[in-house]
């Protein structure tokens, strides 16, 4: 048995970073995610890695544009206000097929708003945020453990789909200690050759990491059609969510990352006095589990979905759109900087019941 | 029928084998074939076809992976240093040389200039400073001289409004790091053989892990100028030199 250890959030996905093989970071420091940088900038530097603060988010993100086309396993991390700059450089990165993992560890705005945790970030995490049509997987932990799972996992989907991969997090998540399991280290064996990367054309013919179609024989709709095949592959194979007390549930929260968390304790509490609460839970918030969520909407004791969040209501539009009118959807959502309790929470809910 | 036979004849000025065989999109008299055409014959002299990269920025030169037959990334507007910097951190025994246009390196990218220059990065910028936005039309560039003018400065770039042109070698000559910066041309034979030798020893150092080397040439638009080539080459000797000093900025 792989031994237990106690971490913070955002030290469980900097070393779940190295067990990954990744051994270049690049980054500029913002609050609440400095620990990645702390962690990282000694883990690397023992290691033999890459460690390197830039000059901006942009230069940052840019960085990680050239280790990709270099073929390294690279990560970035910011929050909120950087992760507004680092848009620029995940659309190069998504247009040219180039494969990193992006942290982003959610913090109030629209502004500098606050350093408190937030998930005001989902419609720029999951709807593209910056310019074009494109995705990025995004996974959303609601745990130190899943920090570390999922940010192993966001390395392999992003290599074998040549896509970016988000940690989609905030500040509770990356700040709160638990015990977890670390996963196994991998070996530079198990990381996949790449036969697309620059360093030099020895023996091959030359790669380019572009980004740019000019030509009607190269023409820029051809790289949307590959990008729109690989998102649809995505939406069908690389869903993930967690069902809790679903199978008998008459109301259905939807929540993911630190509101689950909470929505979790009130659904304890709502089943004590006899109210069969249950909570659907996305992992993928892109790709996102419509199919799944939708099956539940048709279940006939399902009464409404309550939908719990730490912003005005964004991952609502997708809940809906899942639920496509089949039940009711309700809404709760505080803007974050400020993080709602189970009374709260409960209280909500019963003026739909 | 021509009587002269090829077999008789040598070949003394071939195309660089490291280039690709196709036309250059550029104007006639556009700098950036000369310097382009250097860079090639140079990559063949160093025998480093097969190890290094190219990076092209967003500007006339966007296209440049069409002409070198070597492997070459895009970066956005300005990123070429930081793109630069993540390819050389992976792969520190390939060459990496950057190709920026002026609106590209001291507008939109200076941050990235001069923070690449200021760590040292082992991996060397060419530098075309042209004095004006060519792709877009024209536009005032952060090089374009007191006076000139351009499709947004119509009575002349007035210096009180928007400033002095920026020297980019001085500026980055007083960092501590930097190994070698130099400014040069491609006015006439002399000047381009100055500019392939500034170039080629900026590989050289890179290759000897000397550090960060930039070479900045400056360079003639012609269009955007509205100047004929060999008007342009007056153009830049008897005004941009007069401001764009020739010379060795740093050397260690
Ligand atoms: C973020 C962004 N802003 C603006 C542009 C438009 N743009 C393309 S090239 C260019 C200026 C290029 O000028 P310069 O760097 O001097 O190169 P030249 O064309 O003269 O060689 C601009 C502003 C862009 N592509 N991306
Ligand atoms: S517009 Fe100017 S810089 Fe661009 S190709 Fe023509 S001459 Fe060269």
């Amino acid at each position: 048995m792989a031994k237990k250890v106690l971490m913070k959030g955002n030290e469980a996905m900097s070393e779940a970073a190295i067990i990954a093989g990744c051994r270049h970071y690049f980054g500029y420091p913002i609050t609440p995610q400095n620990e990645v940088a702390a962690y990282l900038s000694k883990r690397l530097t023992d290691l033999g890695g890459v460690f390197l603060q830039a000059e901006s988010e942009v230069s940052a993100v840019n960085m990680v544009f050239g280790a990709s086309a270099a073929g390294a396993r690279v990560m970035t991390s910011s929050s909120s206000p950087g992760m507004s700059l680092k848009q620029e450089g995940i659309s190069y990165l998504a247009a040219g097929s180039l494969p990193c993992v992006v942290a982003n560890v959610m913090r109030a705005g629209p502004g500098l708003g606050n350093i408190t945790p937030s998930q005001a970030d989902y419609f720029q995490s999951t709807k593209g945020g910056g310019h074009g049509d494109y995705h990025i997987i995004c996974l959303a932990p609601n745990s130190v453990q899943e920090m570390a799972d999922l940010t192993v996992l966001a390395f392999d989907l992003a290599d074998k789909y040549l896509i970016p991969s988000m940690i989609l997090t905030d500040g509770m998540v990356g700040q709160m200690l638990e015990e977890i399991t670390l996963p196994e280290y991998k070996t530079p064996d198990d990381l996949p050759e790449k036969d697309w990367v620059l360093g030099g054309a020895k023996g091959r013919e030359r790669n380019i990491a572009r980004t740019l179609w000019l030509y009607p024989e190269d023409a820029v709709e051809k790289n949307n059609i590959l990008l729109q095949e690989r998102y649809a592959y995505l939406q069908e194979n690389e869903i993930r969510f967690e069902e809790y007390l679903l199978d008998d549930a008459e109301y259905i929260f939807t929540a993911f990352g630190i509101s689950s968390r909470i929505c979790k304790g009130a659904i304890t509490r709502l089943r004590e006095s006899g109210i069969k609460a249950g909570l659907f839970r996305p992992i993928t918030v892109w790709p996102f589990p419509y199919k799944a969520l939708e099956k539940y909407s048709l279940n006939k004791q399902v009464k409404f979905f309550f939908d719990v969040e730490l912003n005005a209501g964004q991952m609502l539009e997708d809940v809906k759109l899942a639920v496509n009118g089949n039940k009711p959807v309700h809404f709760y959502g505080r803007f974050g900087g400020y993080v709602p309790g189970i009374g709260e929470i409960i209280d909500e809910f019963n003026k739909y019941v | 029928m021509n009587n002269v036979s090829e077999k008789n004849l040598e070949k003394v000025f071939t195309r660089p084998k490291s280039m690709i065989e196709t036309e250059f999109h550029y104007c006639p008299g556009c700098s950036h074939q000369i310097v382009h055409r250097l860079i090639g014959e140079i990559i063949d002299e160093l025998g480093i076809q097969d190890n290094i990269i190219g990076i092209a920025p967003v500007g006339c030169a966007v296209l440049a992976y069409d002409y070198w037959d070597i492997d070459m990334s895009e970066a956005a507007h300005g990123r070429v240093p930081a793109v630069a910097t993540g390819l050389k951190r992976v792969k520190p025994d390939t060459l990496v040389f950057g190709y920026q246009g002026d609106g590209d390196l001291a507008a939109i990218g200076m941050a990235e200039t001069i923070h690449a220059a200021n760590r040292g990065e082992n991996f060397t910028i060419i530098f075309i400073n042209n004095a004006i936005y060519g792709m877009t039309g024209g536009q005032m560039a952060p090089t374009t001289l007191p006076g000139q003018i351009t499709s947004t400065t119509p009575y002349g770039r007035d210096v009180s409004d928007v400033g002095y042109p920026i020297k980019v070698c001085e500026l980055l000559a007083t960092l501590a790091t930097p190994a070698y910066i130099e400014r040069t041309t491609i006015t006439t034979p002399k000047n381009v053989l100055k500019t392939k030798k500034a170039i080629k020893k900026a590989f050289q150092y890179q290759i000897d892990k000397k550090g960060y080397s930039f070479i900045e040439v400056v360079s003639s638009c012609p269009t955007r100028w509205g100047l004929s080539p060999i008007d342009s080459f007056k153009w830049i000797e008897e005004n941009m030199l007069k401001f764009f000093k020739p010379g060795v900025f740093k050397d260690f």
